[in-house]
């Protein structure tokens, strides 16, 4: 089995405290982490687990600067075979439809079965997945936290509301987009980085791809963000401070005087 | 005119609660907007739900379809390309259904896509501006999007007053003939109940919470003291879940359990919409997080910035010293 995972650079929200820029209209990103999107993790862990069991590759991708080839590697250190990086100033500014449209014209290029993407990423909208599946006329399942390969299809089964979970039954080839705790990724340590340092990672632009540049990034672009800014969300919580002493027994007044103790 | 198509979620013939949301939504777009509601599903329940909806909407459309029966999103997707005109609006909660549908939708209308919106402020020419959330929650973002040939929209629950009531006297037009070919490549089988737990977390009035902020499966039973001490129960946000730490009955959040506790100790615990959409009936919260910009002090009545693995014992010792 051939399977594709769409993998993403994206600053690591559980490493940084976001501020706002001076102008305040973008995010101060120069001392930003980043890391791979976390559900990405699982979903590469989910194509090598796959691999493991039925043969074939798993080949990562990602549309994105030279940075990102370092999440490529990262991916490749945890055991997937290749590595594709699609990259062209043409690309930046691009909203969800213009990523997929990219990553579309690379797919037609191969032939995979199976297509994985992350649940989500750091814009929250969970929306490239579901977007190459219908340029390419191919089934779609989100959400995915159960997989089980059959024979020319495959049984999903998909997170929903209140811890459930909704059983499909798919043709192959398909787009799955993977939710976290499907499996639990491996650990990739220096060591595990080192040994792919020097793999060639290919490097595609609007060009290699036969892309309109003005089809795609800021000028194709129908969902164009603004600016950043935080809500005044009203008063928020009060905020308890002083010696640890003091915020306890703060904290325990009002425990009391809420039912908490 | 603008025309906004709203998509009505339902389950054992009642709407969801977003169904009463739309109309303010719609509202925020284009206060001069024509509204329908839009129901898809097959026989008794759905027509319950479609005659319920003319309080609400002046015009519903109902697709009635024996493969309908259960929303499938592939499918629901092929019947709506051919009804829902290319050039509306269109509109779907964004829950686990609406993110199956939307991204898709929006390609085969050829439409502007826009995610989880929690706020719009109207159009001018062909843009409409709206406001959305990134990185969890962290940052918001005004975003405009070109609507010259529609778009497709998921909008967060909750995000939009509520309707009280309804007294729009609309009426029910049947779509049925016009869905086309339903045939598909994603068969739905069954749906797996979540399994029960050993500790039933929706009874108890006390909820001590934890989330990444734990760092460490053993230090569960830090929190596990503090409980025991308020008499309270230990839940938990995804990653502990995800992580394997506590099972998945203790979860609270849209996609675990709803609770409806007097006081939420939200312990490490940052406040995804996710996570608060699984907290119910106003509790107390009290959030403890050494990140003074985590969304949870937002919503939280007190807030302490500190590691929890340090206050949590320093309070617990406090408690049981009362």
């Amino acid at each position: 089995m051939e399977i594709l995972v769409c993998v993403k650079r994206v600053p690591d929200t559980a490493e940084n405290e976001f501020e706002l820029n001076s102008a305040g209209n973008d995010l101060d990103r120069d001392d930003l982490v980043y890391s791979v999107n976390e559900w990405d993790n699982y979903a590469v862990e989910e194509a090598i687990q796959i691999v493991d069991k039925v043969g074939g590759s798993v080949t990562v991708i990602t549309v994105g600067d030279d940075e990102s080839e370092e999440v490529l590697r990262r991916e490749m250190a945890m055991g997937a075979n290749n590595g594709i990086l699609l990259s062209d100033d043409a690309f930046e500014g691009s909203d969800g439809r213009g990523i997929a449209s990219i990553l579309k014209t690379e797919i037609e290029k191969g032939s995979y079965d199976l297509i994985l993407s992350g649940a989500q990423a750091d814009e929250g909208a969970g929306q490239i997945g579901g977007m190459l599946a219908a340029m390419l006329d191919y089934p779609y399942a989100s959400l995915v936290n159960k997989i089980e390969v059959g024979d020319g299809k495959i049984i999903v089964g998909r997170e929903i509301e209140g811890g459930n979970q909704e059983m499909n039954e798919i043709q192959f080839p398909c787009v799955l987009s993977i939710q976290t705790g499907i499996n639990e990724p491996r650990y990739v340590g220096i060591r595990g980085i080192r040994k792919v340092a020097s793999v060639d990672i290919p490097v595609k632009g609007a060009a290699d791809l036969g892309i309109d540049a003005a089809s795609v990034g800021e000028t194709g672009a129908k969902t164009k963000r603004v600016d950043y800014f935080v809500p005044d969300t009203g008063e928020g919580a009060e905020m308890l401070e002083g010696s640890t002493g003091e915020i306890i027994e703060k904290l325990i007044e009002k425990l009391k005087a809420k039912g908490g103790l | 005119m603008t025309q906004i198509f709203a998509y009505i979620p339902f389950n054992n013939g009642v709407a969801e609660d977003v169904a009463m949301e739309y109309p303010s939504a719609a509202g925020k777009i284009d206060e001069k907007a024509s509204l329908t509601a839009v129901v898809t599903g097959s026989g008794a329940d759905l027509d319950k739900v479609a005659n319920a909806m003319t309080a609400v909407y002046s015009q519903v459309i109902k697709i009635d379809h024996a493969d309908l029966a259960y929303p499938n999103a592939d499918i629901v997707r092929k019947a709506l390309v051919n009804i829902i005109p290319s050039d509306a609006i269109f509109l779907v909660a964004h829950n686990t259904f609406g993110m199956d549908l939307a991204p898709g939708l929006s390609i085969k209308m050829d439409s502007a896509y826009a995610a989880d919106m929690v706020d719009f402020e109207g159009i001018d020419g062909t843009t409409l501006k709206g406001v959305r959330q990134e990185l969890g929650g962290a940052v918001s973002t005004h975003v405009k999007i070109d609507i010259s040939s529609g778009a497709v929209m998921t909008v967060r629950p909750g995000s939009f007053a509520p309707l009280e009531g309804g007294s729009a006297g609309g009426s029910v037009v049947d779509k049925s003939g016009d869905a086309g070919d339903l045939s598909t490549k994603r068969k739905f089988l069954e749906i797996v109940a979540a399994e029960v737990g050993d500790v039933d977390i929706t009874k108890s009035d006390v909820l001590v919470s934890v989330g990444r902020g734990i760092e460490d499966e053993d230090n569960i039973e830090i929190a596990q003291e503090l409980a025991e001490a308020m008499n309270a129960v230990v839940s938990c946000s995804r990653p502990i879940v995800d992580a394997k730490w506590l099972e998945k009955s203790r979860q609270v959040g849209t996609s675990g359990q709803t609770v409806k506790p007097k006081v939420y100790m939200a312990m490490g615990i940052s406040g995804s919409f996710q996570h608060l959409g699984g907290l119910k009936g106003n509790p107390f919260i009290v959030a403890v997080n050494k990140n003074p910009k985590a969304p949870i002090f937002q919503v939280a009545d007190v807030g302490i910035v500190t590691d929890i693995l340090e206050f949590m014992p320093v309070l617990t010792e406090a408690i049981n010293d009362l």
